[in-house]
């Protein structure tokens, strides 16, 4: 039986070109190109590394957005992923992280079992890294967060991760199913090829009604959470190049630079 | 009339631009300067399905367009422009003639590893004495029993130097002369009587490997050749039909890479105490040259979207190439004058651009050739 991977993948603005309404500090959309999200595109090479050691692997896309994110589908099948689903409907517009849980969660159990659910850390325009964990959790699926490494047994089963820490990692072990959420260190990602672009692609959008979910967990209304306020954080004052002509100048001179900021 | 490009068009162009930012800018100035074949960079185009982009897929192809073709050849050259003519002479001058002269046999022995990347194409037609008078060809082929016996050189083969697969121009019947006295064939590397001479050092393109082919009693299998007998000015006339499409992608290319440093320059450059880009008569003369270049990304487009629709493409795309070449080679060197002294050194691109848009105007017909073209289709022969 093939082995079935779900990705989760967001289409999101891209960051390098985007700008902030300095008055009101909410993004400036209008003319951004979209992107995959950096770490779905992590997470969905990894999947494709599973596929070309096993090729009898079934990978999966959804995404959730608007008809737009078709595109972001059309580029992960280009890639190598065998089928990809839009989530699409105004219902679940404005969700927040619990609302989009929700919603992948009708989507993941609508498409069916899995042995492998993969998600990026995180998208790039909300920063929450939230959504990831909501879906284990109500898929009632165990999860390792921030994958930077990532074995698989030959029996297909037991999984081996490494779990990015900041000041160091976590060796895990665990059975599928299970859900893992990548982050940029676990691979560099593939191109799309030209015969993926040229190929068939097997595309479906479904609608709240098609997975069944619960309207009143769903949307803007149903969503919790309330934005304070959005702003952008101050730049990081200037950094400071202590130059030298050997290693022992360089250090002197840092020592000077340090003492004269009373910081030793 | 639609000028949007399909779906498939744009993520060819979004792939190949995330590809040649990647892979291939870092390496442009160094094998530039080095003279070096990028045969790493060839390792991942073919791994990513870009030397057979508008083949079916029944022989290895990507299946795709021509106008993805050139979307593709487009997009590498904004970057490096040897890096595109691999792709270019390859594609269009290789695999496309054996693709639509080859028998069945030929075709399933020779395009799966030609459009995999695995080996690379080259076609011989120039010589040292037929260049723009591609008649006048020197090198023979005679029929001995079930093999042909060439002997004769070829000058100027882009890819020679790497290529495995050879399309190759010869006399067979000098009576008959140009129209019917050639023939075409295909000659494999390390085929007997069979070698590459001199490199060429040239002005520009420095990373594509260009060669001379020279054949002393080169003996091939009569299923060799392509085409039938006498066939050979047909084959080679319509095969650089198609190759100009190549060139005048990789002119425009060339010419919107130029253009583009060149905006990003001007915007940090300051002269005067304002920038470059603040100045009226250095954006008016931007403005220009930008409207060039999207009239000869239309020529080009136009020319390759007619291929794709089997309509009659000669001459479109003699005018695309004329025009991109001449468009190339005007921003190119506009650029180098806005960017005064620096655009002269090596650390800024538009110095190897301006010498690379030059080989535009010369190879794969003239821009001599193409007028040529054109008038004919005006006057008459």
């Amino acid at each position: 039986m093939a082995f079935k991977i779900i990705v989760c993948a967001k289409q999101v603005p891209d960051t390098n070109v985007i700008k902030i309404n300095p008055k009101t500090g909410t993004l400036i959309r209008e003319g951004v190109p979209s992107i995959l999200n950096h770490d779905d595109d992590n997470a969905l090479e990894e999947a494709l590394k599973i596929k070309d050691e096993y090729p009898d692997t079934h990978i999966t896309v959804i995404t959730m957005g608007p008809p737009q994110a078709n595109d972001l589908l059309f580029e992960c099948i280009a890639k190598g992923a065998d089928e990809g689903i839009l989530v699409s409907d105004r219902a679940v517009g404005g969700s927040d992280t619990w609302a989009t849980s929700n919603t992948l969660e009708a989507a993941v159990r609508k498409v069916g079992d899995f042995d492998l659910l993969w998600a990026g850390r995180q998208a790039i325009d909300g920063d929450t890294a939230q959504v990831g964990p909501q879906l284990a959790e109500k898929l009632g699926v165990p999860q390792v967060t921030y994958v930077q490494e990532f074995k698989m047994d030959k029996d297909m089963h037991t999984i081996t991760v490494k779990r990015q820490m900041e000041d160091g990692y976590e060796l895990i072990k665990i059975q599928t199913p299970c859900m893992l959420t990548a982050i940029k260190e676990l691979n560099e990602p593939r191109y799309m090829s030209m015969s993926g672009i040229f190929g068939k692609k097997e595309m479906k959008t479904w609608n709240a009604a098609d997975i069944e979910v619960d309207l009143n967990k769903v949307g803007l209304e149903a969503s919790p959470t309330n934005v304070f306020r959005s702003f952008t954080p101050a730049p990081k004052g200037k950094g400071v190049v202590i130059e030298g002509d050997t290693e022992k100048e360089i250090a002197d001179n840092l020592l000077v630079n340090l003492k004269d900021k009373q910081a030793i | 009339m639609n000028f949007q490009l399909t779906k498939e068009q744009e993520f060819v162009r979004k792939m190949v631009r995330e590809f040649a930012t990647n892979e291939v800018e870092p390496l442009a100035a160094d094998i530039d300067k080095e003279h070096r074949f990028p045969m790493e960079t060839v390792e991942k185009m073919a791994k990513y399905g870009m030397m057979g982009i508008p083949f079916p897929t029944e022989y290895g192809g990507a299946g795709g367009d021509e106008v993805s073709y050139a979307i593709c050849v487009e997009e590498l050259a904004r970057v490096c422009a040897s890096t595109a003519v691999i792709v270019s002479a390859h594609t269009s001058l290789c695999c496309w003639p054996i693709y639509a002269y080859g028998t069945e046999e030929q075709k399933q022995k020779y395009l799966p590893e030609l459009l995999a990347g695995k080996k690379i194409g080259a076609f011989g037609l120039t010589e040292p004495n037929a260049g723009t008078d591609a008649g006048g060809q020197q090198t023979r082929a005679i029929k001995d029993g079930d093999k042909w016996v060439l002997n004769g050189s070829k000058v100027f083969i882009t890819n020679g130097g790497y290529a495995s697969t050879f399309v190759v121009m010869a006399m067979t019947d000098k009576k008959k002369g140009t129209h019917g006295g050639i023939s075409a064939f295909i000659v494999e590397k390390g085929d007997e009587g069979f070698s590459i001479g001199k490199t060429e050092e040239k002005m520009g393109i420095h990373a594509s490997s260009t060669t001379e082919l020279i054949f002393q009693n080169c003996v091939i299998p009569e299923d060799r050749l392509l085409g039938e007998v006498g066939d050979g000015f047909k084959v080679a006339l319509s095969t650089l039909d198609g190759g100009r499409i190549g060139i005048a992608s990789q002119a425009l290319g060339i010419a919107q890479g130029a253009f583009d440093v060149t905006v990003d320059y001007m915007k940090a450059r300051k002269q005067f105490g304002k920038k470059l880009s603040q100045m009226e008569a250095l954006q008016f003369e931007m403005a220009s040259l930008k409207t060039q270049i999207e009239a000869a990304r239309l020529l080009v487009y136009r020319a390759a979207f007619f291929e794709d629709q089997h309509a009659d493409y000669g001459e479109a795309s003699a005018m695309a190439k004329l025009y991109a070449a001449e468009t190339a080679m005007k921003v190119t060197t506009k650029c180098v004058q806005f960017h005064g002294g620096y655009g002269y050194t090596a650390d800024y691109p538009v110095e190897r651009m301006m010498r690379d848009a030059k080989i535009t105007e010369i190879y794969e017909g003239t821009s001599e050739v193409q007028k040529i073209v054109i008038a004919a289709r005006t006057f008459g022969k």
